[in-house]
This record gives C-alpha cells, structure tokens and sequence, in this order.
C-alpha cells in the first residue's frame, strides 16, 4: 500500500467537514435503501383486487328455524344461523359481566358496545331506506365468522357445554349468539358489517 | 499478489468467530484492504454494476413469482394483474423487464473492457472463461424469461429458438419435442421455463462467486496491462474503489430509472402486449436487441443447420480466445494496430445489431444504392467477427510492433514523461 | 360442413394477416402526429378528456370491444376517470356505482346451482361483448375485435396509430386494390383493407359536459380513455420517478463529492 492514508490526521476542521461528507452519504445510501426495500414489502400485502373482493348476499327468508348455513365472505366461513325462541332467551338471559369477552364484536356497532344478545344479533343491522324487516326475524338470525378466535378452526354445530359451537382443535365452546364461553379462544366470533337490503336478503360487507 | 492477511478481530466475538469461520477475514481481504491497481478507470466499476444488476433481477424476480401463473390461459392475465392490482406491481415488472437489458448494457460494456485491456490474457484466462459461461446463462435466462408474458414475441420467439435445435442431424425432431413437452410450444414448455428461469440466476450468483473468486488470485489487470510489482502501484479497494465504483453505480441506477419511470415500453416490442396466438404469427419477429448481433449471424447462413453452429461458434469463439491472442502486450493502449482492428469489432457489434432488427431483402440506406442489403451486410460483419478472433488476433500479434510502455504502474500515473530505462524489461516480465 | 366453415373463417383470419406482407410493404401511412396532454415526463391525464372517452367506449367501442383487464372500479381508483377524493375507496364511489348498476352481470351458481343475473357493481369486471373468441370472430366476418386492456400499448406508436386510424375513412382506395363487401380501405392499417366500419361521426353522442362531439374530439377523447386503460398508474410511475430521479442525482452528487475527497490526495 501506498502512504496515502496518512494524510487523514491533517486539519481539524478540514476532516469534521469530510466525516460530515461522509456521514450524509452512507445516510443517504441507507435512507433511499429503506425507501427501496417497501415496495418488496408491500407488494405482500392484499391487492386491489383482493381488497375489492366485493359482497355476499344471503336470502335469510327460507331459513326455518333452528337451522344453520355456513356462507363464503371475502375468503372466508361465516355461519348464519336462524336461533330458536329459547336459544335467544337463554342467550339474553347471561350477564354481559360474566363473559370472558363482554366486547359486542360487532363491526355494525361502534367499538367496545357490550357483549348483549341484542347488540350480536341482526337487529344490529343496517336496513336499506324502504324495506321492512320482521323484528323477530332479525332478534333470530346470528350472522358471525366462523373461524375459531382462537387459532382459525371452524367449530362443529351443536356441540359444547352451550349447545351452540364446539371447536375440535383446542377445545372452545362458544354460545347460541356467537361468544366464547369457556376454552382458550380470546373473543367472541365477530360480526361482520350488514345490511338488509330486502325484506328476506341479509347483504354482507 | 494478494499478500498475508491484514485482517485483526478486535472484540472478543469476532476472535471466537475468526477462529471458527473466518467469514469476515474474507470479506476484509476480498473487499477492504484488497489491494487493487491504482490506476482503474471508469470502465473497471461495470463489474460493481453487474453485481447490483444481478441483485436486482433477482429480489424483483423473486417477488414476481408470488404473483405470476406459469399457465397458457393465466399468465397473460397475471401479468396484467401484476401492472395494475398488485401493490407496486408495476414498479416490479417494469424494473425486472427493464433490469434485464441495463444488465446486457452493462456486460457488454464489461465484455469489450476486457477484450480492449486484455483482461482474458495469462494469467486470467479461467476468469475470462467463467464470465463467458456467465453471459451464457444470462442469455438463457433472458430468453426463458421473455416467454413467461405469453405474448406473440414471448410465444414466437419460444419457437424460432427451440426450433433451432431442430437443426441438429438424427437427434432434431426428439430434442425439441422433449424441450417442446409435447408436439409444439405450450404449457408444458412455459411451465418448466419458467422453472428454469427461476433456477438460473442462482447459478448465475454462483459462477459469479467463482468469477471474484478467480480474479482475487491474480487480481485486478488494469488500463496498462501492467503486472503489479509493488505495493506503490495498488490502494487499498476500500474506500477508493468502494466510493468509485458507488458513484458510478449511482450514475448507472440514474439511466436505469430513467427507462423504468419515464420510457418503460421503449425497449419491448407492442406485439408482446399481444396475447400469444398458435395460429398467426407476427409480421416482423425479431429478438430482444441485447441477442440481435447473434440473430443477425444466424440470418447470415443460408442453410439451417449452418447458421445454428456459426451462431454458438459466435459465442463459442469467446472461450478458446485467450489462446488465439498471441500478443506480448495485453493493453490495446501499446498495440498501435490492434487498437484500430479493435474499433472496427465494435463497429462490427454494432451493425451486427443494426441488421438483425432489419429485413435480410430491405436495401441499407445510404450502401443500398451500391445494391447492397441488409442480408450482405450482415454476411460483411459476420465474417469480421470471427475474422477478428480467428485470424486479426493470432496474427497481429506476430506482426505488430508496440508502442513504448511505462515502467510501472505507479510511474504510468506520475506523469507520462518518467519512462523508465526498465520499460523492455516490464514487457518481458509480462 | 361445420368443420368447411371454420378452415374457412381461419383462412379469411390468415390471409387478413398475410395481406400487410404481400401488399407491398410501406405502402400505407404512417400515424399522424399528435399532441396529448398525457405526454412527457409531467403529462397527466385530462379528467375531461378521460370521461368524455369513457363515454365513447361505452356508447361506441364496447359493443364490439370488450376489456378483459379492467374492473369498473378502476374508473373510480386514483389517476381513473371518476376518482373522487373523498371516496378513496373506488366501491363506495356514486358515479362508479351508478355506471356499474346499469350493466346486467351474470353471476352464480347460486344454491340451486343456477347462473342469475343481478346489477353489476364496482367489483365485476368489464362486460365482454362475447361469450368466447370464436363467438367474436362468428359475430364479425370472421374478424375478431381485439381486446382494449392494453390496446395502447400493443400498437406501434398506439396512440398516434388509434387516432390516425378512426378518422381515417376518407381516402379512395388505389385502383389495384379491391374492396370486397364487408371490408373498409384505410391506409393507416396495415394491408389497407380493415373489417370495421367507420364509427365516428359527428354529433354521434352528446357530451354532458357540453364540449362539441366532433370525430376529431371523440377520437381524441377515446384514445386518451384508452391510454389510460391500458396504463392505470401512470400518474403514479410518473410522480415517484420525479422522487426517484432527485434523490439519486443528489446522491450522485453526495458520491462524487466523496470520491473526490477520499482520492484527493492520490494521483492516479
């Protein structure tokens, strides 16, 4: 090597100037790095198509009840489930206070709403101007996710200590109107946003 | 050349690590206190360029592959999708499709320095062999790549390369229909194309690591050919090249991105926009331009099998060169001669090029009133080309006289008039 | 007879394609030029321009062309015909909805396993005018209306060549060229002979922004709604290149400030 490196010691405020030279490249490099690098990120996430993965909608007036349909929305299971008079009594009679989750999980309502039979069942849906709802049909139905909050399974029908849901993989059990009762699930299965857009049709999304 | 080790750990981790794996006593040896000519000009940084190249093509094409269906009905339609509903998918794509023809720029700049400077001469002829196998890959990586889109260039262009093997005498109808997966181009040919051109670049990066590999032994030749003697005429690679070859990366990315946010359709063809279709081919077909020289001397050859093997003996050529030249001297900057035959190879490139996006019957503008057309042409710069290696180098070698070199490295830089009474003694010790 | 029929119609699609070659090549115009607002490296699309194309395409073009790449509710999204701030989201946008709604789409199966018809919505793709290629290729002579998505970028010269060629009807064909029933002389395409009709005319749709329906203004308006189908985020690619190109010049020029200092005192 040459004796080119020794210069480097000369001048006080000749080399803070150079260090500062040097410390604004190897920053620039290093912000337009980062800069470079989201794009490889973000191109993970959900496209726009996916994001616009519009509606479902589901004719609720042929359900009879006691019955129970599993429908598709944006990717995944929801269970739609028309509860007899007593599930719903039995379901309102549990004190909000005593639940594991006393959120509403209801995405129809504002955040941190309590954990009711009302505020889970479809009387929480939007209804479209003109159209006429049986309020009993609504205070019925229960619209919900169905993958376990726990870790995503699907939970069987009509198992568990609640006769509602049971999930097979860690052992959940959750009520007529959705919540989790006992089990290692955090939250009640959520309800998506909803709309009625006829008297019979239940829109989701 | 490269001497002991400068390498000192200096906590008590990388000590136990030193011990262990002396991974960053490698990349301090190779990447800091390297000791590399003094003298390298502009035309040494293509070599950081083409790394950044590489790493480019393939973090873009990585990500690409979460978005893009191998499948004659979906890929068109994928590739749409990638443009308009991924996030930065059009950002994606246009870098990886322009990526790959700033990589060609950038080795062919590499290329003609290393055929200028004499970089393929003892001792570096297995490093001038490894980039040869280098750009071989990348040509079939670039060609597998191109068919992915499933337009009519991607689709049409699949079929006039592997139907190039139908050449080959006994063996042609099996071959292609093995390469085929069937009895013409289709989805079993764009499935395992784009198998393969996902495996490439990693080979790619490891020829490339047996490429540095093979230059730290002799290390870097440099604009005078000269053979480093002593440590006056070398710096250490870091910080001097590491800021040079930076900036002259920086300069690259600027044209780069250039082509990728301002003219990002100028070096594909509109007939690629098309979705492929078995039935009609396009008017005028014609190569991606960085494969246009080798298209041009395959046209050259009016039988079939004849225009195949000029067109490899073209690539061919390249590998035994380093013992075709017969010069002493391995920069062009002291063959008075060589320089000249040198420039006309490049012209030769150029028009090579020129000819193959042109019609072999339409006239050359300008010549074309001496009758001559773009089929004659191309035979002109075919011949020249290999003329070049197989009989301007060998031979010129024995003729030429060169001119007076420097005595050193470190005297070239001082100042041309320190010719040293050493100079026929340098030249001998080349 | 079915199998006479299609070579038939392949033979008509093969000679529409050898006809360029063998009609001596160069023989017909070259694009005329024009000036877009959408040019340069500043240009962007004149909202105007987009809407009144959309128009054009919808009312004229879309009953032969469809556009198998576009959702409609990109005609809401950012740098899209419709974009209104306030509705980030290209589904709740009123005007997207709207020109959705009035699209019948067929979706399904339902529970029954049957296909229905409802009301289209920002989420379904552009309508196709045919069920399949041959369909197309059936309904049009034998010639198949290609694909809008990319139409721009799929044409040498796209938009100049598009422009060029909707208004150009009204050349008199060259004596040694016969135009057989069903087919149009227009120099600007290749060969000179094209299946389609001339579509424009003036005053063919009313503009609701009360700008005069001229051909010139119509196929001006079409091709920039074109150019914009066939490249969504133009917009986007140009504002980050502007980004782009100032950091890497001021980096280039922080690089080359390095480099001098780190070899200034190295002759070489």
């Amino acid at each position: 090597m040459t004796d080119v490196n020794s210069n480097h010691e000369t001048g006080g405020e000749d080399s803070s100037r150079r260090d500062f030279l040097y410390i604004a490249t190897v920053g620039a490099v290093g912000v337009g790095g980062v800069f470079a690098f989201w794009p490889f990120i973000d191109q993970m996430n959900p496209a726009a198509d996916t994001l616009a993965l519009s509606t479902t909608e589901i004719n609720v007036g042929d359900l009879e009840e006691g019955a129970e349909i599993t429908v598709k929305f944006r990717e995944r299971p929801h269970f739609v489930r028309r509860r007899t008079a007593e599930e719903v009594a039995a379901s309102a009679e549990v004190a909000v206070n005593s639940l594991p989750d006393g959120d509403a999980r209801n995405a129809n309502l504002a955040a941190g709403s309590p954990a009711t039979d009302e505020n889970r069942s479809a009387l929480s849906a939007v209804i479209d101007d003109g159209v006429e709802v049986d309020e009993t049909l609504r205070a019925s139905l229960l619209v919900s996710g169905a993958n376990c909050t726990h870790l995503g399974c699907v939970p069987t029908e009509g198992a568990g200590d609640y006769g509602a849901w049971f999930c097979p993989c860690h052992g959940s059990h959750y009520d007529t109107s959705g919540r989790i009762r006992r089990g290692p699930a955090p939250e009640n299965l959520p309800i998506p946003p909803m709309t009625f857009i006829s008297a019979t049709t239940l829109r989701l999304g | 050349m490269s001497g002991p080790s400068t390498y000192e750990p200096k906590t008590g981790f990388t000590r136990w690590l030193d011990k262990r794996l002396p991974i960053a006593r490698l990349g301090w040896d190779s990447f800091v206190d390297f000791p590399t000519p003094r003298n390298l000009n502009y035309w040494w940084t293509f070599g950081g360029i083409l790394a950044v190249c590489l790493m480019i093509q393939i973090l873009t094409g990585i990500v690409l592959a979460m978005h893009y269906v191998p499948h004659i009905d979906y890929s068109c339609a994928s590739v749409e999708r990638i443009d308009r509903d991924v996030n930065f998918g059009w950002l994606l794509r246009n870098s990886h499709a322009n990526g790959a023809s700033m990589f060609f720029l950038a080795v062919y700049l590499h290329m003609l320095r290393g055929l200028y400077y004499g970089s393929y001469k003892a001792p570096r002829e297995l490093l001038w062999i490894l980039g040869v196998v280098i750009y071989l890959l990348m040509m079939a990586a670039a060609f597998l790549g191109y068919v992915l889109p499933w337009g009519q260039m991607s689709f049409w262009g699949a079929m006039v390369i592997t139907n190039l093997f139908g050449a080959l005498p006994v063996v042609g109808t099996p071959v292609t229909e093995w390469l085929w997966g069937g009895f013409s181009v289709g989805n079993a040919t764009l499935n395992r194309f784009f198998s393969l051109h996902y495996l490439i670049p990693f080979l790619i990066a490891g020829v490339v690591g047996l490429h540095i590999w093979a230059l730290h032994v002799p290390g870097n030749n440099n604009p005078t050919g000269l053979t480093v003697k002593t440590g006056a005429d070398t710096l250490p690679f870091h910080p001097y090249y590491t800021v040079k070859d930076g900036f002259a990366i920086v300069v690259f990315l600027i044209i780069f991105a250039f082509f990728v946010f301002y003219w990002p359709d100028a070096l594909g063809h509109a007939d690629n926009y098309v979705e492929a279709d078995a039935l009609v081919t396009p008017a005028h077909i014609v190569p991606e331009w960085y494969l246009l020289p080798f298209y041009a001397i395959l046209r050259a050859v009016p039988d079939k099998l004849g225009g195949v093997i000029l067109m490899f003996g073209a690539i061919g050529v390249l590998f035994i060169l380093p013992w075709l030249d017969t010069s002493r001297v391995r920069s062009m900057r002291y063959r008075p001669m060589g320089r000249w035959f040198f420039l006309f190879f490049v012209i030769a490139c150029l028009g090579l090029g020129w000819v193959g996006a042109e019609l072999p019957d339409n006239k050359v503008p300008v010549l074309g009133v001496l009758g001559l057309d773009f089929l004659w042409m191309g035979r002109i710069l075919t011949l020249y080309y290999f003329g070049y290696f197989l009989v301007v180098l060998p031979l010129l070698g024995l003729v030429e006289k060169p001119a007076e070199r420097p005595a050193s490295i470190e005297r070239s830089v001082l100042g041309k008039d320190t010719f040293g009474a050493a100079a026929p003694v340098a030249a001998l010790a080349e | 007879m079915k199998i006479i029929q299609r070579l038939l119609v392949a033979a008509v699609g093969v000679l529409a394609l050898a006809v360029p070659t063998a009609w001596a090549a160069g023989e017909y115009y070259k694009p005329n030029k024009h000036v877009w607002s959408w040019e340069g490296p500043f240009g962007t699309y004149d909202r105007g321009e987009l809407q009144r194309g959309f128009l054009v395409y919808q009312q004229v073009c879309s009953a032969c062309h469809g556009m198998e790449q576009l959702h409609l509710r990109n005609l809401g999204e950012q740098g899209g015909p419709f974009y209104l701030a306030e509705y980030p989201n290209a589904n709740d946008n009123p005007i997207v909805r709207a020109i959705a709604a009035e699209y019948i789409v067929e979706d399904g199966p339902d529970e029954f396993g049957d296909m229905f018809e409802r009301p289209g919505r920002p989420s379904d793709r552009f309508p196709y005018p045919y069920a399949n290629q041959a369909q197309g290729r059936a309904a049009n002579g034998g010639a198949y209306p290609p694909d809008f998505s990319v139409i721009v970028k799929a044409r040498k010269q796209g938009p100049e060549y598009i422009r060029s060629l909707l208004l150009g009807y009204d050349y008199e064909p060259p004596d040694d060229l016969e135009v057989r029933p069903g087919n149009y002389y227009n120099p600007y395409f290749p060969g000179g002979l094209l299946a389609m009709a001339p579509q424009l005319q003036d005053d063919l749709i009313e503009y609701p922004d009360g700008a005069p329906a001229t051909r010139e203004q119509m196929a001006h308006d079409v091709v920039t709604f074109l150019a914009w189908a066939s490249e969504p985020h133009m917009e986007a690619r140009k504002r980050m290149g502007l980004m782009v190109m100032i950091y890497l010049l001021a980096l280039a020029g922080l690089l080359y400030a390095a480099y001098r200092q780190v070899w200034s005192n190295v002759k070489h």
